[in-house]
């Protein structure tokens, strides 16, 4: 069995953070032409899922993509590149913000339609159950996906045929600006309905890395040995508006003080002292660590800015495999 | 199944003990439940799992008894099958077979008797065929297993009782039909009738009449809606001079204005008669099958407009010649009940 590595998960967050922040800055600038759904607030799950996953093992993802892509260790200049447009994105610059794939570290896609990879998901899982080979499928998507026929249907197959995936469901409550309270019934437990279709499930506790870390190694365990899918439900919180660069609480749709609340359990400032406090990390490795995400950040955005766009030729050729 | 390990069957009814109309009858004993896969009434993950077999290298055929069912999954075929390729950089490929089955008659009605491959024809990054005849199904069915792209494959539940005859040598000496690749079925050169599917038949029947009482009518099978064999279609209305466009489905935006729009913003030199669409009218499918030789495409309406295109008077005895004692079943053996 692993053991998180505390010192590791911070780095990976910091690195998310970082540069999902970093995105939320230059956008005003223009020339990120695509939508983009930020994930600060949300880097829990994918710092902990970079130390359960092997590079074997695929994962898949929804619009909020970007913290579950570089987890996954998919490449970063590649993916601004891909917001910026350019030929040189991990997607020929054709799918945005929203279609992020790395195939070499097993990072098959990511869809914008809410629900719509979780089958596709499944379908991996079932590929990896007929070659026998052990990979996990992970699939991602949020709490609005619950409310999508497709994830019942998925589900349902993944239960009957007992398939090596692991749902992974971060609830940040609200869709667009539509909290949990308005589209699904009070006091509904996410896991138990996952659990009443058929799929063993799990709830993390909000921030509780450990925690997420066991629940994540075990299902991924379980998947790996044959004994079937896991639903995981992962409570986070999303900082951010639901796309694009600015904090929105002006707009009301939070209780007052919700944000500032769930901005004092950030886990990323609460992991930071406990490193320091128990000299896990020094001050001063901390912020070398910083300086040197920011570094390959600026690196990637600077890769990004002088790619050319991909042309029109280029644009209208792929559309059939040959 | 024997050739290519990575091919699967996947659809509910693929295992019952009616195997989708007799089509994937005994196909698991021979080859285990693994690869044939009875699924769900799930059409939307059921297509969804078959892309994610299909971006890992497997080759997913996936059946639905009736098109209007996988209405249900127009989210996994257009935003997933149909965009992955490109979306994605050609990095992968969804190489899924999809077989749509349609219902012509027999009181199907409204919601299991649609045609709907115009709108499967306009999303880029799918191709759409539909044979008409039994003969081209063999070819046309390995042609879209094989094809690195999601291929819509559209049979008329009346195909299934379709007999030909096919002799050993005929078989052997025949060219394989590609998917885009149309078929002049009937050669001739006063009115060009095109037509797909199950159209087809229904047009066979009025030009082989009319042919026999010395008309000179070519016929064209699609066989693939899209892509579509542009260059067939209009040599024979540049030889022809006149076009009747025969559909199966609702006039309105249907692909038989489409073979129309082609040949009148290609073809220089007026037609000599205005191009004909014959299709369903704008109302749904009734069930009740009373006033389906006015509601239906028959082979007399198609007759008809042959006839009209050539300013030419009907034939004393067509309407019997041409009456289907029942349009709403492919022969009288027909007896449902679906």
């Amino acid at each position: 069995m692993k053991t998180l590595d505390l010192a590791r998960l911070f780095v990976t967050a910091v690195r998310i953070r970082l540069i999902e922040t970093a995105i939320a800055i230059e956008y005003p600038q223009g020339e990120m032409r695509c939508p983009v759904h930020l994930s600060v607030g949300q880097e829990l799950l994918s710092a902990v899922f970079e130390q359960v996953q092997t590079r074997e093992d695929t994962a898949i993802s929804s619009h909020r993509a970007h913290a579950h892509y570089l987890g996954k260790g998919g490449d970063l200049n590649r993916m601004i590149a891909e917001l910026y447009g350019k030929v040189t994105g991990c997607s020929k610059g054709r799918g945005g913000s929203m279609h992020l794939i790395d195939l070499e570290k097993g990072f098959i896609g990511s869809s914008a339609i809410v629900g719509n990879s979780i089958p596709i998901g499944v379908g991996v899982a079932m590929s990896h159950k007929l070659r026998g080979n052990g990979k996990v499928s992970y699939i991602f998507f949020g709490d609005g996906a619950i409310e999508e026929g497709a994830f019942y249907e998925a589900m349902n197959f993944a239960a009957v045929h007992e398939l090596p995936c692991v749902f992974v469901c971060e609830n940040n409550r609200y869709s667009v600006y539509t909290g949990l309270d308005k589209r699904q019934p009070t006091g509904r437990n996410i896991a138990a309905l996952a659990e009443a279709i058929g799929v063993k499930s799990e709830v993390a506790g909000l921030g509780d890395y450990l925690e997420t870390f066991r629940i994540l190694e075990s299902s991924t365990q379980k998947a790996r040995m044959g004994f079937g899918p896991t639903f995981i439900e992962v409570p986070t919180y999303r900082f951010l508006e639901h796309c694009g660069p600015n904090d929105d609480n002006h707009l009301g749709y939070r209780p007052i003080g919700e944000l500032d609340f769930q901005k004092d359990l950030d886990f990323i400032t609460n992991l930071e002292s406990r490193l320091l406090l128990e000299k896990i990390m020094s001050l001063n490795e901390v912020k070398i660590v910083k300086s040197e995400i920011e570094n390959e950040i600026a690196q990637a955005f600077n890769f990004a800015k002088k790619s050319p766009f991909p042309t029109f030729e280029e644009i209208i050729t792929g559309t059939y495999a040959i | 199944m024997e050739n290519n390990k990575n091919f699967l069957v996947a659809g509910l009814g693929v295992n019952d003990p009616k195997g989708v109309f007799g089509t994937t009858l005994g196909l698991s004993g021979k080859y285990g439940e693994s690869r044939v896969i009875e699924t769900p009434t799930s059409e939307n993950a059921i297509t969804g799992i078959g892309v994610g077999l299909a971006i890992s290298g497997f080759s997913p055929l996936l059946i639905h008894q009736r098109m209007d069912f996988f209405l249900l999954a127009l989210d996994q075929l257009v935003n997933s099958a149909a965009k992955w390729h490109y979306m994605f950089g050609e990095q992968s490929s969804v190489p899924i077979t999809i077989r749509l089955i349609t219902g012509r008659g027999w009181g199907q009605g409204p919601t299991h008797s649609q045609n709907l491959h115009a709108w499967f024809a306009h999303i880029p990054g799918l191709k759409v065929v539909m044979p008409a005849l039994a003969s081209d199904v063999g070819d046309l069915l390995q042609a879209a297993i094989d094809d690195p792209n999601p291929v819509v494959f559209i049979e008329d539940r009346w195909l299934h009782g379709q007999r030909i005859e096919l002799s050993t040598n005929a078989k052997l000496d025949r060219k394989k039909i590609a998917i885009g690749q149309a078929e002049v079925l009937i050669a001739g050169t006063a009115v060009t009738v095109v037509a797909a599917g199950y159209m087809v038949i229904e047009s066979l029947k009025a030009v082989n009449f009319l042919n026999s009482r010395g008309l000179s009518i070519e016929l064209i099978d699609l066989k693939s809606v899209k892509p579509l064999d542009e260059n067939l279609i209009l040599r024979s209305v540049r030889k022809t001079g006149r076009l009747v466009s025969v559909d199966s489905g609702h006039v309105s935006g249907s692909f038989g204005n489409q073979i129309i729009q082609i040949v009148a913003t290609t073809i220089s030199n007026p037609l000599l008669s205005p191009p004909i669409l014959l299709g369903l009218p704008d109302v749904p499918t009734p069930t009740s099958h009373g006033p389906m030789h006015e509601y239906q495409v028959t082979s007399y309406k198609i007759g008809l407009a042959i006839l009209n295109s050539l300013g030419l008077k009907e034939y004393e005895d067509m309407r019997e010649c041409l009456r289907d004692k029942f349009v709403d079943a492919p022969d009288e053996n027909f007896l449902g009940p679906f």
